[in-house]
């Protein structure tokens, strides 16, 4: 991943251009917890000299350390996922009491259609309800253009400003104009109580200040670039934003637009001079009637979520079904598929991936298993069937710890939580210590392969490195457990399942709580490469017996023919866990196996 | 005049380098291009589709289905699993490789037998290209993304040879140029 900074013209994602739009604008720090798809914005931020980039441990504190930043003068930006502000939601509120020194922008990615989430919460509802100014970009060179006036802003108001993008502005690509960075005003932190002391007696003040600046950010809403009319047919008027406005041009070209990119606080007399002009209203939004209850609100009646669904994504072939009655053209003719079960392919754990065996063990000992975020998320599916809770960051421990409350000895020995480690760090700790606090006894497993994985490989405090690569201290898990007081903590290699399964028989029946740490490294991480031994089948001792499939390896298939197990050359990284499951012995590795 | 470009393969085979690529030579070339993706999970092994598209000017960067002029396939079932964004007579590029589900390998689902006779029975034009081993032959199987990219760019009349050739100089790393330009000449050749 490299940034140019000379102007000229790029195809920039939406999360490229924010970062080249911070760049611009002459942000100075950056901070992030990963989270698709917000992910890459701060993987660009430090491809940036100037741009001081860093990994958090979580979106709280990357918020409040870009708030921090920004108290001290640098223009910040902190980005996450839309679940991620839920974290960082309680400094978020407080901010925009507080106010800023230097410019302050948090972006928030959204995932309607829920590509790689857990929900599909709309979070513009953060800025009203915080009431922060929201800026919703509509393609890439909007992603950059807004950034950049998001700080200006930003200063002008003193108030943080939300960045909205969803998966489909994030990580879709189009032509962006580049510019020279422009570096902003030299300021520091001064100490200022009434403003930046939210004790109660400040606070009040500040809200009222919070309310003027809402009030005179309404009449700006109605005049700035951002929030345009584009004049069609005067027979339909579309009220959009964001990425909804990209569909609706391709479907109903010809109609008249209110294309909004400034959208909290709402433009309401812009939206009734759009009204006025127009004979039927539609509002089209993405998941929830964000704009369309403004609308209405307003005694405008129109067309929106009665015609068009809250759940999930819309795309243009949606909002013709939905509308045909406006579209420009009957939808285009389709080819007729073959009559033909296509069978699905979801994303599965890697061959050589260094948790199928945690997940081939706690199937085999059928324990109830209270699960988290990331890449291990998959032990909930077929064949492992090893997961049996899913929430948020953090959960899997103090699930644990509740249904321990609930059931008592009627689970102990039997309930297991399992996270990575960069999940341990971000939220998993605090449970941990509440786990031993109050007595809970039951198994914690922190996956531990050296890297935040599902995002595409990101460094974590227990990596080692910084976002820009540099080494720093390494946290040490086995004391951080020791710390919390929890008694037993092992470490053991996950390719080892002899060890594995006694690590776990251990931790299950101990009276009290404890932790195995599984150490190996994700096999798609750059530079490490296992030592080979070579894993090989003899196909004459192959009883289909069946239990090597239940690893759910890409690499194992069947042979359509005999049924019997055959090994892909080309997907294969020879780790030897099938090797060690197979009771015939008729998968083999030529050493350092455990057999 | 808008082109619209499916690219679809299986996560790790290397299908987002190839629309970047596309992309930037459509930039180049002088059209308005958008090109939409997801990743996330996609190097688990799911299946990863790409939109590319390009003309005058482009909104949405999303393929409409039935609009897709070119399905450029990394993997035999993910042509069939995306054909039906295809408009009547287009073009399908499919690469010959398979790579089973895990479904299938474990026995629960079968994969289709003999897809290149049902993708032949649509309405479509149907040129298969062994990129794998074109890609083999050169040494590196990584290299079939960039294979199928010039099997796909001796399709695009609109965007110049030269074009390509710049791109794939100032994008692809020193010490794997000379292997990518031969691969993209293979594929460019085997169309």
């Amino acid at each position: 991943m490299e940034s140019s900074t000379t102007p000229g013209r790029a195809v920039l994602s939406g999360n490229a251009a924010i970062a080249r739009g911070a760049w611009e604008a002459g942000a100075r720090f950056a901070a992030a917890y990963p989270g698709t798809p917000s992910t890459e914005i701060l993987e660009y931020c430090g491809t940036y000299a100037e741009i001081d980039a860093q990994w958090s441990v979580n979106e709280k504190t990357a918020l409040e350390t870009a708030l921090g930043a920004c108290y001290g003068g640098a223009r910040a930006l902190c980005a996450q996922k839309h679940v991620g502000l839920n974290v960082a939601a309680d400094p978020f509120f407080t901010a925009a009491y507080t106010g800023v020194n230097g410019g302050f922008v948090i972006v928030s990615a959204d995932d309607p259609g829920m590509h790689s989430s857990q929900n599909e919460q709309d979070n513009r509802f953060y800025a009203r309800m915080a009431k922060v100014p929201l800026f919703e970009p509509s393609n890439s060179q909007e992603a950059k253009d807004m950034t950049a006036a998001a700080f200006l802003l930003s200063e002008q108001h003193d108030a943080p400003v939300l960045l909205r993008t969803t998966t489909r502005i994030s990580h879709s690509e189009g032509i962006v104009t580049l510019g020279p960075r422009q570096e902003g005003p030299a300021r520091k932190f001064e100490r200022n109580m009434a403003k930046y002391c939210v004790l109660p007696a400040n606070a009040r003040h500040l809200h009222v200040k919070v309310e003027e600046r809402m009030k005179a950010l309404e009449d700006w809403a109605c005049t700035c670039p951002w929030n345009r009319i584009e004049k069609g047919d005067p027979a339909v008027g579309i009220i959009t934003s964001g990425i909804s406005y990209a569909y609706a041009r391709e479907v109903f070209p010809q109609a008249s637009y209110l294309k909004l990119g400034f959208t909290n606080p709402f433009p309401a007399q812009l939206v009734r001079e759009f009204a006025a002009t127009v004979k039927t209203l539609i509002v089209i939004e993405e998941n929830d009637p964000f704009l369309e209850e403004k609308v209405r609100a307003l005694g405008l009646s129109c067309i929106g979520k009665d015609r068009l669904p809250i759940c999930g994504e819309l795309n243009p072939d949606l909002l013709a079904r939905a509308l045909p009655e406006f579209a420009a053209a009957q939808p285009p003719a389709r080819v007729t598929m073959p009559e033909v079960e296509i069978p699905v392919r979801p994303p599965v754990l890697c061959p050589g991936c260094p948790h199928r065996g945690v997940f081939f063990l706690l199937r085999k000992l059928d324990v109830h298993v209270t699960g988290d975020i990331g890449c291990y998320s998959l032990g909930a599916l077929a064949p492992h069937n090893a997961m049996h809770t899913i929430v948020c960051m953090g959960a899997s421990i103090t699930n644990a710890l509740g249904i321990e409350k609930a059931m008592k000895e009627k689970i102990h020995g039997k309930l297991v939580a399992v996270l990575g480690e960069s999940t341990f760090i971000h939220s998993g700790i605090t449970g941990l210590i509440d786990t031993v606090y109050n007595q809970g006894r039951h198994l914690t497993i922190v996956l531990d392969n050296s890297i935040t994985a599902m995002t595409g490989h990101q460094h974590n405090p227990a990596s080692g490195f910084t976002l820009k690569g540099k080494p720093t201290h390494r946290l040490d898990l086995v004391k951080i457990c020791e710390a919390a007081g929890v008694k037993r903590v092992v470490a053991v290699d996950p390719f080892d399942l002899k060890a594995l399964e006694a690590a776990l028989k251990e931790g299950l029946a101990a009276p009290e709580p404890s932790v195995l740490i599984t150490k190996r490294p994700c096999i798609l991480l750059k530079g490490y490469k296992p030592e080979k031994h070579v894993v090989r089948i003899n196909r004459t001792r192959c009883v289909k017996c069946g239990q090597c499939w239940k690893a759910g390896c890409p690499a194992i298939e069947r042979d359509p023919v005999d049924g019997k197990t055959v090994i892909n050359a080309t997907l294969c990284v020879h780790c030897g866990v099938c090797a060690r499951i197979c009771r015939p012995g008729a998968i083999t590795q030529d050493n350092g196996g455990q057999k | 005049m808008i082109t619209n470009i499916l690219l679809c393969g299986v996560g790790g085979q290397g299908t987002l380098l190839a629309s970047n690529l596309l992309a930037e030579c459509a930039m180049r070339a002088g059209f308005d291009v958008k090109k939409s993706e997801v990743h996330g999970m996609a190097q688990r092994g799911g299946s990863v589709v790409s939109h590319v598209r390009f003309g005058p000017a482009i909104h949405a960067p999303l393929i409409r289905q039935g609009e897709a002029d070119i399905l450029l396939a990394f993997e035999e079932l993910e042509a069939l699993r995306w054909s039906e964004y295809l408009k009547p007579n287009g073009l399908v590029l499919v690469n010959r490789q398979r790579i089973l589900p895990m479904s299938v390998s474990a026995g629960s689902s079968v994969y289709p037998s003999e897809i290149l006779g049902l993708l032949e029975k649509l309405p479509a034009k149907v040129r298969s290209v062994p990129a794998l081993d074109i890609a083999r032959e050169l040494g590196n199987q990584k290299c079939v993304n960039v294979v199928l990219l010039g099997v796909l760019a001796r399709q695009l009349p609109a965007i110049d040879r030269p074009t390509w050739d710049a791109a794939l100089k100032e994008r692809i790393p020193a010490k794997l140029l000379e292997l990518n330009v031969k691969a993209f000449n293979r594929g460019w050749n085997a169309a």
